[in-house]
């Protein structure tokens, strides 16, 4: 295991690090000690390596991340996971705003809450809150799955493309074209999945679904899902 | 952007550190705002009952002798205390208002930066690490204190446009955002006869509060008015003689992170500020909710 202080070393020499392991690196275990909030922290990976920040983080951890698996072990700033491709990242507190924004693939998995814009533009990610998620989260979403253990905010989904929504608690409000929808087999099966990628033991059965009621863009039948 | 950040003591034994500790908050800050930087602190160390802090480009003449000509033109005794280009002029609370419009007859090139009892506001142009040097803030006690870094988007890099904005006796505004109904808001205001200095939009933030609070409003129902008659990105913290208390917009995208403990509330625009705090990592840390009012009092 490497462990790197990031408050001695700097931000430059911990992302070069970290971006020059390949995928054959032997070095796969990184522990990230005095992170202190720091901007950009372990942004734009593209091996299976697994980073462990030991305190809370800035804006941007883990933005556009490929393959690595990235777990804060306390709170992200905004902007957490954003445009992540794949691997998984996992926030031990919680999210400040656009958590996982215009992500494309991968895992976020926040255990604390989310606040607002969570999955703004999201476009094939899984993002799975323990906790509740802020106003407008899910705003303009494209593809992929957004689990809400807790509450959403206000305007859930707004202007929704084909993205699925599932929330366990109250919405305050759901945004423009943003519906609730039948929760069918295939649904549960798909969630039961999300929610042990995620390790939470909540019931697929206690969510309801929320999606685009399709009215307010071109519907194109080869999006629907 | 701009740079927000807070301390309100709960612990006494912390009050003597409370410069300490802004100043590292402060300097934390600097690349949210470079442009300039202020602080408000709340100290009650002097004897005096009333106090203004003032300010003048050309210092050096401007205080010289003015205690002593203010002391007779108020009839009352006048101390001063100079920092950099700011003064503290301490006299009987009574004869503040009285001493504000003689300076004003005396030397126009004095701005007033705060009148109250025990606040006291500093700002200038510069790095925020240069501006805490200039005025010694590290060395600064007091119950509660209030500091701003910014990056100007609305209007010239000034000290008058510089934060905090004294909005009436022993109150404070800073802010992070801007607002785009400022200049009708501004039109307004001075019908109403309120007095505005700048094309600041955050001075207008200031002034309106002002102008609620003297229209009999409480801080707190003028910030949440504020909600309603202010169109624009806000986070605004506003200090007050014996607390401080914290308002954001409703869409929120102006970040904000707070943190309790035992022994004080801190502020900060991010987490970064606070890492330095005594007993951070057990602190209840969490984000203030958009258009939701949150205060603390003494």
């Amino acid at each position: 295991m490497q462990t790197f202080d990031l408050e001695a070393e700097g931000l430059r020499a911990l992302n070069s690090a970290l971006h020059a392991q390949s995928e054959q690196t032997n070095q796969t275990v990184w522990d990230i000690v005095n992170p202190k909030g720091s901007h950009a922290i372990a942004v734009g990976l593209d091996a299976p390596i697994e980073v462990n920040v030991k305190g809370s983080t800035g804006y941007y951890c883990a933005g556009m991340n490929k393959q690595a698996t990235v777990h804060v072990h306390g709170s992200a700033g905004p902007g957490v996971a954003e445009n992540m491709m794949s691997g998984t990242v996992v926030i031990e507190g919680d999210a400040s705003q656009y958590a996982g924004a215009t992500g494309n693939g991968g895992t976020l998995v926040i255990k604390g809450n989310a606040s607002s814009r969570c999955g703004i533009s999201m476009k094939g990610i899984d993002i799975v809150v323990h906790g509740s998620v802020g106003h407008m989260s899910a705003f303009m979403a494209q593809s992929g799955n957004l689990v809400v253990c807790g509450d959403a905010g206000d305007a859930l989904g707004d202007s929704i493309y084909e993205a699925r929504l599932f929330v366990r608690g109250s919405v305050k409000s759901l945004g423009a074209d943003c519906i609730e929808k039948e929760m069918r087999p295939e649904h549960l099966e798909l969630l039961a999945d999300l929610l042990e990628r995620g390790g939470c033991d909540a019931k697929p059965e206690e969510f309801k679904r929320y999606g685009s009621a399709r009215t307010l863009y071109n519907f194109n039948i080869d999006n629907a899902y | 952007m701009c740079g927000i950040v807070g301390l309100f003591l709960k612990d006494k034994s912390l009050e003597p550190e409370l410069g300490t500790m802004l100043t590292d908050m402060l300097i934390t800050m600097t690349d949210r705002g470079p442009d300039s930087a202020g602080i408000a602190i709340y100290s009650e160390e002097s004897n005096a009952n009333g106090k203004l802090t003032i300010q003048s480009d050309d210092a050096e003449a401007a205080f010289d002798g003015l205690a002593d000509a203010l002391s007779n033109a108020i009839e009352a005794p006048v101390l001063l205390r100079r920092k950099d280009t700011h003064a503290v002029l301490e006299m009987p609370a009574e004869k503040v208002s009285e001493a504000r419009a003689a300076l004003r007859e005396m030397d126009s090139s004095i701005r007033v930066m705060s009148t109250g009892d025990i606040l006291e506001i500093y700002k200038e142009v510069g790095l925020p690490k240069d501006v805490a040097a200039r005025f010694e803030v590290a060395q600064m006690g007091g119950s509660h204190g209030i500091g701003h870094t910014r990056m100007a988007t609305e209007s010239a890099v000034t000290t008058m446009g510089a934060h905090p904005f004294n909005t009436g006796a022993d109150q404070c505004l800073v802010h992070n955002g801007s607002l785009s109904n400022h200049n009708s808001l501004r039109r307004k205001l001075r019908r109403e006869g309120v007095h505005i200095e700048t094309e600041n939009d955050s001075e207008v933030a200031a002034a309106y509060l002002t102008w609620k609070m003297q229209n009999g409003a409480t801080l707190g129902e003028a910030l949440e008015s504020s909600l309603d008659d202010l169109d624009g990105f806000f986070t605004f913290v506003v200090g007050t003689k014996d607390g401080f208390g914290v308002v954001r917009d409703p869409i929120a995208c102006k970040p904000a992170v707070m943190a309790e403990t035992d022994q004080y509330v801190a502020f900060g625009s991010e987490y970064r500020a606070l890492v330095n705090l005594p007993g951070i990592e057990d602190a209840r840390v969490w984000e203030p909710e958009p258009a939701t009012v949150y205060f603390w009092n003494h």
